[in-house]
């Protein structure tokens, strides 16, 4: 019989822990895809974070290591550091990467460090049960903003990729979604895209990819997805923050 | 005999981490240690290692972290506020039995505090460096020449035991310039470490470096194993020095630029005729209990001298278990405890030791 | 015979090259073969406060690298010598640079010798040289080494990038071991 679909070699046999129609399970794949295709699962080294993907290592079929919240980026640093010819990534949520990680993302996209961070942005900490992140939305409902985000005492949501639009040390800066099956094959490209970038030594790239949280925004996964597209997308608009990839030369 | 170099304290430190083969340091400026970091900036890019000046103390020691779990010779220096700051990695170094060398040149606390020496890191370096049970190998130099032996010998011992080991000196040893002999010394037997993150190459299976257990049987497996090796390097690493106290009926018990004080007062007095000697602490986790519990049968006074209220004076209690009485003579936030000083301590434990005299 | 050690201390304002001219006895130590400690006051002085430089010359193993009661003792300010004259070891040397120091040191068990060393320094257009005057001198006197020693130290701590200072370091330290008051 001809095989027409088979699971990813860059995925290992364990059983993921997410909630039903949790798209971490869709970005997870879409990476280790991504390595394997790109022949380079055998090089890469990925950083799990502190938040609903922590046991990423457990899923992905290559070297790993935990870092504690939002210090992915600056563990990273020090592993590509120590082995240039590595490929360093790190799968990060909003809470850790954007709050308590802000410096370390910030800095890594300074210092153009040549690594690839993978954001999973779903304006909520799914974790330790649905709190308010730094992603999320005005009027947005959490157990720590159970009146709405008020703007008068927490502020606007930041948007990642805008910021880092404009750090010269950034090589390729995407955004992209996996509300459809459009937008998760334009994710995987971003993603590919990301990983050539370290690849060829041409500096950071980050993905940031909006995603959802069915448990904590109280929602079915398919009322989830609506959601992202009428809620966050025009929050978080999609497309290339930054594109060095053909400018820079191999640093 | 190798000619000698004149150096600075911190300049030996980063000199004994080359080498020891470290090629990546992450490191942020504070005074008085940032002259190893200046050294490191210097020959680092020449080598064709790493010199990185982090974003936050916090990245510099997960920097370390990342470049350990590589399987590299890594470290990284502060002083007192920004090695607090270091607090978080160094307790995930311990979770993921990472070999590091950390140093601690530290200033008077808390707080802000001052930039002059202070020794008042005790407690944190030896007891609660981090959250969890989990201890560094302290090692405390006492001159320009042992900062870098000590740094140099701190690399083997972390990868001999997979511990953080922390250098913790103060900023007259940093920033005092001696004679020191930088001719390359001999390296540990290589170990292995199999255990790195290199990429599988599709060869193997993952490693994996985490501190994450949920299961609370299996944390607490980790931590027995740990505290295991913990314990054969108390039987094997206690490191002390013993000056003149073979007859001595008063020991004064001291580490680091305080021991060197210690020294100038117990020639002191012993011209007055009292018999005081001196304990110094190379170790100061393990902590040297061994020759303490033997000097505690012959001596009859102890006089704990350090630049803090006291931290290191209860553990020097708890060695020879209450049963001889330990005065202490300290100084803090940045003032040094002068010979004088000391002297006064040692003619007040004298005068206990023999009330009719 | 007893053990020589010397206990020097040096002091004035940052920027006076009162580290310099502690680490040139640092380094003549080192090339006598002698133990040696070098310890500066460290921190916002480096930025024109007051700075001073502990240096110890001894033949056994040094124990404390401070000194609190210098028998040599080199002042370029007058707050240095307000706070270190009283400290000074009886029998002790002091120098001091004149031009600078308007009052005379009081104290009768030491011999002090007065050197306007930024006066003879500027006469020879080498203003910034009143510290190698003073140390030309303090030399001289304590007999530590010969003005030809001195001259091969001068030559070991002048960094490459500086080399074209070398001639007039060692003219200002000729000057100071000539100078009799």
């Amino acid at each position: 019989m001809a095989v027409i679909f088979e699971k990813t070699k860059g995925l290992t046999e364990a059983t993921m822990h997410y909630c039903p129609g949790c798209t971490h399970g869709i970005i997870h794949r879409l990476v280790a895809e991504a390595l394997v295709e790109l022949g380079l699962l055998g090089k890469a080294v990925g950083l799990a974070p502190v938040g609903c993907a922590v046991f990423v290592y457990n899923y992905f079929n290559c070297d790993m290591a935990q870092a504690a919240h939002g210090r992915a980026p600056a563990v990273a640093t020090g592993i590509k550091r120590a082995r240039p010819d590595t490929i360093v990534f790190t799968y990060q949520g909003d809470g850790d990467l954007a709050a308590i990680g802000m410096a370390e993302t910030i800095h890594a996209a300074a210092r153009g460090e040549n690594i690839t961070i993978i954001f999973v942005n779903n304006a909520i900490y799914g974790m330790t049960g649905g709190q308010m992140a730094p992603t999320t939305l005005l009027g947005q409902v959490t157990q720590t903003s159970p009146y709405g985000r008020d703007v008068t005492t927490t502020g606007y949501p930041i948007r990642i990729c805008e910021m880092l639009s404009t750090i010269d040390g950034a090589t390729y800066v995407e955004r992209v979604s996996v509300d459809t099956v459009k937008n998760v094959r334009k994710a995987k490209s971003a993603i590919t895209k990301a990983f050539q970038t370290q690849a060829k030594g041409l500096g950071f790239s980050l993905v940031e990819i909006i995603s959802s949280c069915p448990t904590n925004w109280g929602l079915t996964p398919t009322d989830s997805l609506d959601w992202m597209r009428e809620h966050m997308l025009p929050v978080y608009p999609l497309g290339v923050f930054r594109d060095k990839t053909n400018c820079e030369a191999s640093k | 005999m190798a000619a000698k170099v004149l150096m600075k304290g911190n300049e030996a430190v980063a000199e004994g981490a080359l080498l020891a083969g470290c090629r990546h340091y992450f490191g942020y400026p504070i005074t008085p240690q940032t002259e190893i970091a200046a050294y490191m900036a210097k020959k680092m890019p020449k080598l064709g290692g790493t010199f990185l000046q982090a974003e936050s103390e916090v990245a510099a020691i997960n920097m370390v972290i990342g470049a350990s779990a590589a399987g590299v010779r890594t470290m990284t220096s502060s002083s007192s506020p920004g090695f607090a700051l270091k607090s978080e990695g160094l307790s995930y170094l311990a979770g993921c039995d990472l070999p590091a060398v950390v140093v601690n040149i530290q200033r008077g606390g808390p707080g802000l505090g001052g930039i002059q020496p202070s020794q008042a890191d005790y407690f944190h370096a030896t007891k609660s460096a981090g959250h969890g049970d989990f201890h560094m190998l302290v090692l405390a130099p006492n001159s320009v020449q042992e900062m870098l032996d000590f740094t140099f010998d701190a690399f083997d011992l972390a990868d001999k035991y997979r511990v953080t080991v922390a250098i913790l000196a103060d900023g007259t040893l940093g920033q005092m310039m001696e004679p020191v002999d930088t001719t390359s010394k001999i390296l540990g037997p290589p170990v292995d470490k199999s255990w790195a993150l290199t990429g599988t190459e599709e060869k193997r299976k993952p490693n994996l470096v985490s501190s994450l257990y949920l299961m609370p049987e299996e944390l607490e497996a980790t931590v027995f194993e740990r505290y295991e090796r913990y314990k054969l390097i108390e039987t094997e690493e206690q490191r002390y020095e013993r000056y003149l106290t073979d007859d001595a009926d008063i020991v004064v018990v001291a580490y680091g630029a305080t021991s060197r004080i210690a020294q100038n007062a117990i020639d002191a007095v012993r011209k007055e005729g009292i018999k005081a000697g001196l304990l110094r602490l190379i170790t100061l986790w393990p902590f040297p209990k061994k020759p303490l519990h033997e000097l505690a049968q012959r001596a009859s006074v102890f006089v704990a001298a350090e630049l803090s209220m006291g931290q290191m004076a209860g553990d020097v209690e708890l060695a020879i278990r209450c049963q001889k009485p330990v005065i202490t003579c300290h100084r803090t936030g940045g003032v040094i405890i002068t010979p004088e000083e000391l002297l006064q301590k040692i003619r007040e434990a004298a005068s206990m030791q023999s009330p009719a005299a | 015979m007893s053990a020589t050690i010397n206990r020097i201390l040096l002091a004035g304002f940052g920027g006076q090259g009162i580290l310099f001219a502690g680490k040139f006895l640092a380094s003549l130590g080192l090339v006598q073969e002698k133990e040696v400690s070098w310890l500066p006051s460290y921190g916002p002085e480096m930025r024109g406060g007051t700075a001073n430089c502990s240096v110890i010359l001894s033949d056994e193993r040094i124990g404390s690298p401070i000194v609190s009661a210098p028998d040599i003792l080199i002042c370029m300010n007058l707050p240095a010598l307000d706070k270190f004259e009283p400290a000074m070891a009886r029998g002790g040397l002091l120098f001091y640079d004149s031009s600078l120091i308007s009052r005379k040191p009081e104290r009768c068990d030491i011999s002090a010798f007065e050197i306007p060393a930024t006066q003879i320094a500027t006469d020879h257009q080498m203003a910034a040289l009143a510290n190698v005057v003073l140390l030309g001198k303090l030399l001289r006197e304590t007999k530590l080494c010969d003005e030809m020693t001195a001259g091969g130290v001068m030559q070991n701590i002048i960094p490459e990038r500086k080399k074209e200072l070398l001639a007039t370091n060692l003219n200002a330290l000729s000057l100071g071991f000539r100078f009799a008051a």
